[in-house]
């Protein structure tokens, strides 16, 4: 076995090819995440995920539209009970996405259903079928064009959404456009790293680039850079460790982000002691 | 284009807002301008300054009595893109990967198609209110590597951007350097003369005799509201600010001889307001305003 031997696989091909697609749209979608502040948000609506997939199942339809549908449910329940109560909403959010993360779960062992829960939760991106690798690529391929057509009003909305408001935009469409994109992200990344850790996807890249530029395109670039990077060498290291794909792929970002703390030119650790000294 | 538009004004009729728990914030509040004025908005922290702003911003829905902009909804003023709004600094993200030409640029989006890819006017409108406020040699910095009162101007060249006639500003003098508040002062006269509508939120008592024409007292509702010298005075600073104010009153006078009267000054952190010895108010610049310092000795002769 030398170091090409993964290549000589048509399941490793596709589950790079995979990995790659989802590690961009995550990317592109974590910037504007991690600008917005809201990780928790996509922590949130990923676990939340879970009842809908299972209930998809149960209805014959595709886990993508349970998926997109329990994942906004538990966005726009938070802001709800957000607005009638005294409650905090970061607070909130904790008590809705756990909610629905533990109906999913008692809902998935009262069925039988043929997919395993393993998968849902950790991604079974070597073992991906055609179909759902359709599925995964259509969802990634809406959500990137969307996000591209309306990149520089979200990212307005993200800066200040009081200007936003003022120059005429839907602000109330912008947030709930945001939130569609994350739960398209979402879903779309299910496959490749599951529910637990499609959240690391969603938040590393953006901090990692944001520790490399102080330019918002470049931030883009950079983030699906790393991205990118992180899944192919994610899934390529798996191979010969035996491990799971979607923890090596998250273990990969950790790495990236690490390096940019310590070595980043300018916001970096080192450089911020040599400014110091 | 914009000749054909209504003239500006700020229309607030009976305004009451409550929020979800049941806190009112604002109370029957009613005042309107007409286009070519300042006018400050006073009151202490709480006092529902904010609120309002929110009200004639749109982003708030009055439980009872209404806003109207240019005799518009404020939705509609809005799709018009006539208010513009400077935020306080606190409420950016300084650290947000934007240069100072994206920020003047976010002013022309309204102007954009739905893509907002710029054209060559809309550059021209962002460097030339770049230029306004003298920060077109930023242009490539980020925001957050510039000063306090660079900070400032770069927010205001995108409200200049905007084109709206009427202005919103939220504290526009926290944190800015005093040749930037005159800087600052001197282009919303300018404004103000071309016919546009300012509306200043500030807790800065000793500006505001200095550069607004009107003033809004409030807390909860409107305590006063009218011209400067009519609403700026010591009962009703006192009733807006109770025992928050700090109060010096100078008993001994350096300059005349004391005759039982005192110069009073107001201060709640920045500037001080200096009332003199007759309750007027007294200003640090006094060119323009030789008038009233005759007519104030002809008043002390007398």
């Amino acid at each position: 076995m030398n170091l090409l031997t993964p290549f000589q696989y048509s399941f490793m091909n596709e589950a790079l090819f995979v990995g790659a697609v989802v590690g961009a749209v995550c990317a592109v979608l974590s910037c504007y995440l991690v600008l917005k502040g809201w990780s928790l948000m996509g922590d949130a609506v990923s676990h939340a995920v879970l009842p809908g997939v299972v209930g998809a199942y149960l209805l014959g339809w595709p886990i993508t539209v349970g998926a997109f549908a329990s994942g906004l449910l538990c966005a726009v329940a938070t802001g709800w009970i957000k607005s009638n109560t005294r409650i905090k909403e970061d607070t909130v959010m904790g008590i809705v996405f756990t909610g629905l993360f533990a109906f999913g779960l008692v809902l998935f062992t009262k069925v039988e259903t043929e997919a395993h829960l393993n998968h849902i939760l950790f991604g079974n991106i070597l073992g991906i079928e055609r179909g759902d690798m359709i599925e995964t690529l259509v969802a990634a391929f809406v959500t990137l064009t969307l996000i591209l057509f309306m990149r520089k009003d979200l990212l307005l909305f993200c800066f200040d959404s009081a200007h936003a408001s003022a120059i005429g935009l839907n602000t109330n469409l912008l947030y709930y456009m945001l939130l569609a994109l994350l739960a398209g992200t979402i879903v779309a990344s299910l496959q490749a790293v599951g529910i637990i850790l499609v959240v690391a996807m969603l938040v590393t890249p953006g901090c990692t680039a944001r520790l490399l530029t102080d330019r918002f395109d470049r931030m883009l670039m950079v983030s699906v850079g790393s991205s990118v990077l992180a899944s192919c060498l994610g899934v390529y290291v798996s191979f010969f460790i035996n491990g799971s794909t979607g923890a090596c792929i998250v273990l990969a970002q950790a790495l990236l982000f690490a390096l940019a703390f310590v070595f980043g030119p300018k916001h970096g650790l080192l450089a911020a002691r040599k400014r110091l000294a | 284009m914009h000749d054909t538009a209504p003239p500006p004004s700020i229309d607030v009729d009976d305004v009451t807002v409550a929020y979800n728990n049941g806190h009112i914030a604002l109370r029957d509040v009613s005042f309107k301008l007409d286009a070519g004025t300042i006018c400050a908005l006073v009151g202490i922290n709480g006092s529902g300054k904010s609120t309002l702003f929110k009200s004639i911003m749109g982003f708030l829905r009055p439980a009872k009595g209404g806003v109207r902009i240019a005799g518009l909804t404020v939705e509609a003023a809005r799709r018009r893109q006539l208010v513009a709004y400077v935020p306080q600094s606190e409420e950016v993200d300084w650290t947000f990967p934007v240069s100072v030409w994206d920020v003047a640029m976010m002013g022309r989006y309204g102007h954009m198609n739905f893509m907002r890819i710029p054209r060559a006017e809309d550059k021209r409108v962002a460097q030339e209110c770049l230029e306004r406020v003298g920060m077109s040699g930023f242009k490539e910095r980020q925001i957050g590597e510039l000063s306090g009162g660079q900070k400032k101007r770069v927010f205001l060249a995108r409200a200049l951007a905007q084109r709206g006639r009427i202005m919103l500003l939220d504290e526009p003098f926290t944190g800015v350097d005093v040749q930037t508040e005159s800087a600052i002062i001197d282009l919303l006269r300018d404004l103000r003369d071309a016919g546009h509508i300012i509306l200043v939120s500030t807790h800065n008592l000793g500006s505001v005799p200095e550069f607004c024409d009107q003033v809004v007292l409030v807390n909860r509702t409107v305590l006063a509201f009218g011209p400067t010298e009519q609403v700026f005075t010591e009962d009703n600073l006192a009733s807006a600010f109770g025992g928050v104010l700090r109060q010096f009153q100078f008993e001994q006078s350096t300059i005349q001889d004391h005759d039982g009267r005192t110069v009073k000054l107001l201060t709640d952190d920045e500037r001080p307001l200096v009332f003199g010895k007759d309750g007027h108010l007294e200003y640090t610049d006094r060119q323009g305003r030789e008038q009233l310092v005759k007519k104030r000795e002809k008043e002390a002769r007398a």
